[in-house]
């Protein structure tokens, strides 16, 4: 069977672009199905991200435009998949791609057609809170920005296709089948919002100010209906108090949903700070079971809520709502920390809702034929979280389980990673890389500059004096040629600029019509494929920044435009060619850190035929994964990295380098040098390679002597201790008949002021391990919050069935432990049970993990920076967690932050997939326009 | 006071006007109240001359055409039935619908030319006069008239009136014929809407207004209001104004 060198990915989300820009990068042409009309996702609807309360659409819109742009990324939207045949390596997808009713190559989504559209349908994109025509695009920023008819609700009237003056409506148009050979398929679906409709004690659809936390985000949009002002539905007022409340289609049992929707809690408190932010009089209150901030500086978002914002918490969970009927008010009924019943009434509530699967799911299994589990999210692999149940098919983000925004980018690219090995033989066949002409050597010739001037449509030409500008940009200085055109950036109007360049000897171009940020490369590559160096253009946006802003000023606005004009021309005439560096790449990479995070990115590496030197500063492979035998699932981990340490080991393509050490690390992207000493010997080497991962890993936290008794009394232990007396010496349990667990020991305190993510999980899995052993052994958890995110929250409830008491702290009455005449005492003190004392034979704490401190040093030789808390900071922590701001340098694993062995891996296989996009190609482009020192001027 | 109702009629060249020619030829006496334009076809009738003509104090408005399927130009009065239509059911909502009759007259029924203006005279004169006329009304009624006047001036219920005849009779651009009761349910809505909305941008005119002042004023209740601002915050026609304590104001933007 011959392997194709394409990959299908199903879902345009963060997800899907990820994985697409990683392959398309890394030299295969990808697919996009896309359900909607645009790429995007979910994140391309929320106003803001957590934790840097970032704006979403600003860090995606890039995204979406480099995806739309890539030459070897075909997006497909308003498609699904039909059929799919073969196997991994060699599919056949049949793709359906429903009608636009448009030309998709024609439409340059300026809008006109939704203007007249006399039809009035509910936006979905605006989750209902305003409404659309029935031609329309999905929201401003779309990719493909092209509109299309939503046959349901057009009423055929024609008035569209004759305001459109692209022609590109065509009612006529039907649906297509396209069949595609690929390698491999990625599944990108994402995840579908609960409905809390049927939940009929909250009122949603009934009470008018019972919104979703996603109409609340686009409430909050700045671009949503509101324009960002908080306004409640029933009567458009600025809700003083709102009420949001977690778990809504999450952590249910009654309703069949027993999981963790895992993002919710940092959702709603960014919602919350948000609203804060927009408008200072509300006052937000969340309700909550436990707040689960495990991500990375996720903790101390929550204290800068509480402290900075004055957000408040509350641990409830609200069974009902009542709606007052003339205020349209809402009353909830809660229990106070001291355990009083209160009502209190609130102006607008907000149901967090949970994610569901993807309404897709079932039959996207049935489709490519593999398995959904328990829950009826994609079933994976217990180590591996982006393989399914079938080679050849893998899975990314919210389809598999609940996960935020990085780790979903994370499986991104770990999907694509893993498509990288199935299919590096055929790497580079199906790919395409333009053919240009020699450029033009203008050196010697003075300024022949070209201007053309955008209508777009009615959008500058509507209030611009085109023709005017135009008549204006032909007197400026070496202006050869200026004319106008319908709409510059349409394929027609490529031909012609090139068409103009030649007849009239064009050296500069001036285009004047949107902005740079979107538009700019286009133009370059129109007058590159012309022969000009790409550098001598300039672009005047007399769009965005002069008619959209001057509607109703059109002699001021004609007067800007002719400024912006100038501007660019009078630029352009400096303007010189600039050379676009090339430089090798060097097809080998070091990986500091031989734990399970490094040997599986060398043996990603390496499986793809390029040459790994594996830098481990301990006399073995492994890291901290030595110490756990078993995963929450009951998955043998042991076993697991024994496979792992033998597979790295006996890859000829692999360099193990043990009790090693890196002294020095220099050169740049594609063309490194690290010198190293290793072995006890303490031999020197060094070796030139094209990227860097770092993935160092962490440490367990070792309690303080007098913390809760630690070291003075041998039946406190910590967490691991307990398991590898569960796993390797059980006897030593014969006398126990009662042990008290303490959570968040070395975690979310002042010292340590997060958490370490894997403690609760950790405490159940030895809790369930005891009671399998020996059920008549009373176990007591006292935890400030259980985090037990996604489908773990099975394993709390199991343990509870199980009967081992779970019971809260507060963080500032932590719970103390005392021995009296020989016999161990924890004492607990609530201000609602008061006073609680438990005799116990053993007590567990539940250690955290710690940044090692020679990150630091590590970071001063990489160039790279740490968060506060000693863990290197990734490039962005939204969408670039694999990266380091430093090009061709990468982490992963718990270098970068407190991670389970599953999650440490998909980081491993993404930081692999980051780096192949660099190793993959021969030669590395630099930017043109770069720095340099003029010496003369320079004082040093 | 005596009150003479003042009628106008918009006469179509080819069936009524010729009835009403037939009439005088015939000298048959009919209520000398009416006044004649006469146009090519009751087709040519635009809704906005109807509401000129209320707007200027006429007290009953008439529209006769060539009997359906008599239309010179084969359709027109079908589309004169349309328009005609929705004006009358804007009109409703204002209580001034009784005040315009579309009827059809040929140019063989000189009689029928003359009961048709007897009748509705008299209706008229028992309506009493315009009560634009009224001193006490006369801002409400004119406000009214031009809510109802910029509603069938925007480009949607124009497009509505003028694509109705095709879509429900030939078929759409998709060859598919909708029922008019399917589509006059769309329009319906869509009357309404345009009726409110146009209500709403003259309540924020010149002075803007919060959700609830608006919903007081034009008795529709304040998550409809809200829901027409942010449609006509979408087309450019509102924007916020202010925010007071929890009060966010909105004002109209629309150019006259």
């Amino acid at each position: 069977m011959e392997k194709v060198g394409a990959v299908l990915v199903i879902g345009g989300g963060i997800g899907g672009i990820q994985a697409s820009m990683d392959l398309a990068n890394s030299g295969y042409k990808v697919y996009i199905v896309e359900s909607t009309t645009s790429i995007g996702g979910v994140m391309s609807q929320l106003d803001k991200t957590f934790p840097t309360n970032d704006c979403s659409i600003c860090i995606l819109a890039p995204k979406l435009v480099a995806a739309g742009r890539h030459e070897n990324i075909n997006i497909l939207i308003n498609a699904s998949v039909e059929r799919v045949e073969g196997e991994a390596g060699n599919f056949t997808a049949h793709i359906k791609q429903k009608s636009l009713f448009l030309d998709q190559k024609k439409c340059t989504g300026c809008g006109l057609c939704a203007r007249v559209c006399p039809v009035e349908a509910i936006d979905i994109f605006n989750e209902g809170l305003s409404t659309r025509s029935a031609i329309s695009v999905k929201f401003p920023q779309a990719v493909p920005l092209v509109y299309s008819i939503d046959k349901d609700k057009c009423i055929g009237c024609g008035v569209c296709e004759g305001r459109c003056e692209a022609n590109a409506i065509d009612y006529t148009l039907e649906d297509k089948i396209i069949t595609i050979n690929v390698g491999a398929i990625i599944l990108a679906v994402g995840f579908d919002e609960f409905d809390p409709t049927p939940l009929k004690s909250y009122g949603y659809g009934k009470f008018f100010n019972v919104v979703t936390s996603t109409q609340f985000e686009r409430i909050l949009s700045a671009s949503g209906p509101f324009s960002g002002t908080i306004i409640r539905p029933s009567d458009g007022l600025i809700p003083r108090k709102i009420a949001f409340l977690q778990c809504i289609g999450s952590r249910d049992r009654h309703i069949g949903i027993e999981y963790c929707s895992s993002v919710c809690c940092m959702y709603t408190t960014k919602e919350a700070v948000i609203a804060k932010e927009h408008m200072e009089l509300v006052q937000p209150t969340i309700f909550s079971m436990d707040i689960r901030a495990c991500g990375k500086d996720f903790d101390k978002y929550i204290e800068r809520a509480k402290d900075e914002y004055g957000i408040r918490y509350i641990r409830s969970r609200i069974s009902f709502i009542k709606e007052v009927s003339d205020t349209k008010d809402l009353i909830l009924q809660y229990e106070t920390e001291n355990g009083k019943i209160i009502e209190e009434s609130f102006n607008l509530v907000v149901l967090s809702v949970g994610a569901k699967p993807h309404h897709s799911a079932l039959e996207l299994a049935r489709t490519l034929n593999i398995k959904l589990n328990e829950f009826g999210f994609c079933k994976t692999d217990p180590f591996f979280s982006i393989q399914t149940s079938r080679k050849g098919i893998y899975v990314c983000g919210m389809f598999s389980e609940p996960k935020d925004i990085p780790e979903t980018v994370i499986e991104a690219s770990a999907a694509a990673g893993t498509v990288n090995v199935l299919l590096s033989d055929v790497r580079n066949t199906l790919v395409r890389e333009k053919e240009l002409p020699e450029e033009l050597d203008i050196s010697n010739e003075p300024p022949r500059i070209g201007v053309f001037i955008c209508h777009c449509g009615i959008n500058i030409g509507g209030v611009v004096n085109v023709p005017e500008v135009v008549e204006y940009a032909a007197t400026l200085p070496d202006v050869v040629y200026a004319e106008r055109n319908l709409y510059t950036c349409s394929a027609d109007t490529q031909v012609n600029i090139k068409e103009k360049i030649k007849e009239y000897n064009i050296n500069r171009v001036v285009v004047a019509s949107c902005t740079p940020r979107t538009h700019e490369s286009l133009f370059q590559a129109t007058i590159r494929e012309a022969g000009l160096n790409k550098y001598l253009f300039d672009l005047a946006n007399i769009r965005d920044q002069c008619s959209w802003v001057h509607m109703h000023e059109p002699e001021a606005a004609t007067e800007k435009a002719e400024d912006l004009v100038r501007i660019s021309v009078a630029k352009v005439r400096n303007l010189i060619p600039l050379e676009e560096q090339k430089v090798k790449v060097t097809h080998k990479g070091i990986i500091i850190g031989g734990g399970v995070a490094g040997m599986t990115a060398a043996l990603n590496l390496a499986e793809q035929g390029y040459e790994v030197y594996l830098v481990e500063k301990n006399n073995r492979l492994g890291g901290y994964s030595n110490n756990i035998f078993s995963s929450l699932e009951s998955d043998d981990v042991q076993i697991f990295i024994k496979e792992l340490i033998e597979k790295t080991d006996n890859h000829k393509l692999i360099n193990v380098f043990l009790d090693a050490q890196i002294t020095s690390i220099s050169g740049y992207i594609g063309n490194f040098t690290t010198n190293i000493i290793y072995s006890k010997e303490k031999i020197q080497t060094s070796f030139n390679h094209g990227i860097i991962i770092v993935a160092t890993g962490a440490k367990e936290y070792q309690p303080e002597d007098n913390e809760f008794l630690f070291g003075q009394d041998d039946r406190i232990i910590i967490q691991s201790k307990l398991e590898n007396i569960l796993f390797t010496d059980e006897k030593k349990l014969k006398n126990i008949r009662s042990m008290v667990m303490i959570q968040c020991v070395g975690s979310r305190n002042e010292e340590h002021p997060y958490c370490s993510r894997i403690c609760c999980s950790e405490a159940i899995k030895n809790a369930l391990k005891t009671k399998e052993l020996n059920p008549d052994i009373n176990i007591i958890i006292l935890f400030r919050d259980i985090r037990t995110y996604g489908f773990k929250e099975k394993y709390y409830n199991l343990a509870r069935d199980k009967g081992i008491i779970f019971l809260r702290f507060n963080e500032d009455k932590p719970p103390e432990v005392k021995v009296i005449n020989e016999s161990l005492n924890v004492l607990l003190s609530r201000s609602d049970i008061g006073e609680l004392k438990f005799n116990t034979d053993l007590v567990v704490l539940s250690t955290g993990i710690i940044a090692p401190k020679e990150n630091s040093d590590l970071a001063k030789i990489l160039k790279v920076p740490l968060n506060e808390d000693n863990f290197f900071l990734e490039a962005h922590v939204k969408l670039r967690p694999s990266d380091f701001a430093t090009d061709g340098v990468f982490l992963c694993g718990t270098a970068r932050g407190t991670a389970n062995i599953k999650e440490s891996i998909a980081q491993a296989i993404s930081a692999a997939s980051r780096a192949v996009t660099i190793l993959s190609k021969d030669m590395l482009k630099t930017e043109g326009i770069t720095s340099y020192i003029d010496e003369k001027k320079c004082i040093g | 006071m005596d009150y003479e109702p003042k009628i106008l009629g918009f006469l179509c060249n080819w069936c009524s006007y010729a009835g009403a020619d037939l009439a005088g030829v015939s000298r048959i006496q009919y209520a000398p109240n009416l006044r004649v334009i006469r146009v090519m076809c009751s087709g040519r009738i635009d809704p906005i001359f109807i509401l000129e003509g209320f707007l200027k104090g006429i007290d009953g408005i008439m529209v006769l055409g060539c009997h359906l399927g008599d239309c010179h130009y084969i359709n027109g009065n079908y589309e004169a039935e349309i328009k005609i239509g929705v004006l009358n059911k804007l009109l409703k909502l204002i209580g001034f619908s009784e005040r315009l009759i579309l009827d059809w007259v040929s140019a063989s029924e000189g009689n029928r030319f003359a009961q048709v203006v007897n009748e509705f005279t008299e209706k008229i004169r028992d309506l009493g006069p315009s009560p634009i006329k009224d001193k006490k009304y006369k801002i409400n009624i004119t406000d009214e008239l031009n809510v109802i006047k910029s509603a069938l001036s925007d480009i949607r219920l124009r497009v509505f009136i003028g694509r109705k005849r095709s879509i429900i009779t030939e078929g759409n651009v998709y060859g598919e014929v909708i029922s008019e009761e399917e589509f006059d349910k769309i329009l319906d809505q869509a009357i309404y809407d345009e009726y409110i909305r146009n209500k709403i941008l003259l309540k924020i005119k010149n002075k803007s207004k919060s959700v609830p002042e608006i919903s007081k004023e034009i008795r529709v209740e304040p998550n409809r209001v809200l829901e027409h601002i942010i449609c006509l915050k979408s087309r450019g026609l509102v924007d916020f104004d202010k925010i007071i304590d929890i009060y966010p104001k909105f004002i109209s933007i629309k150019e006259e």
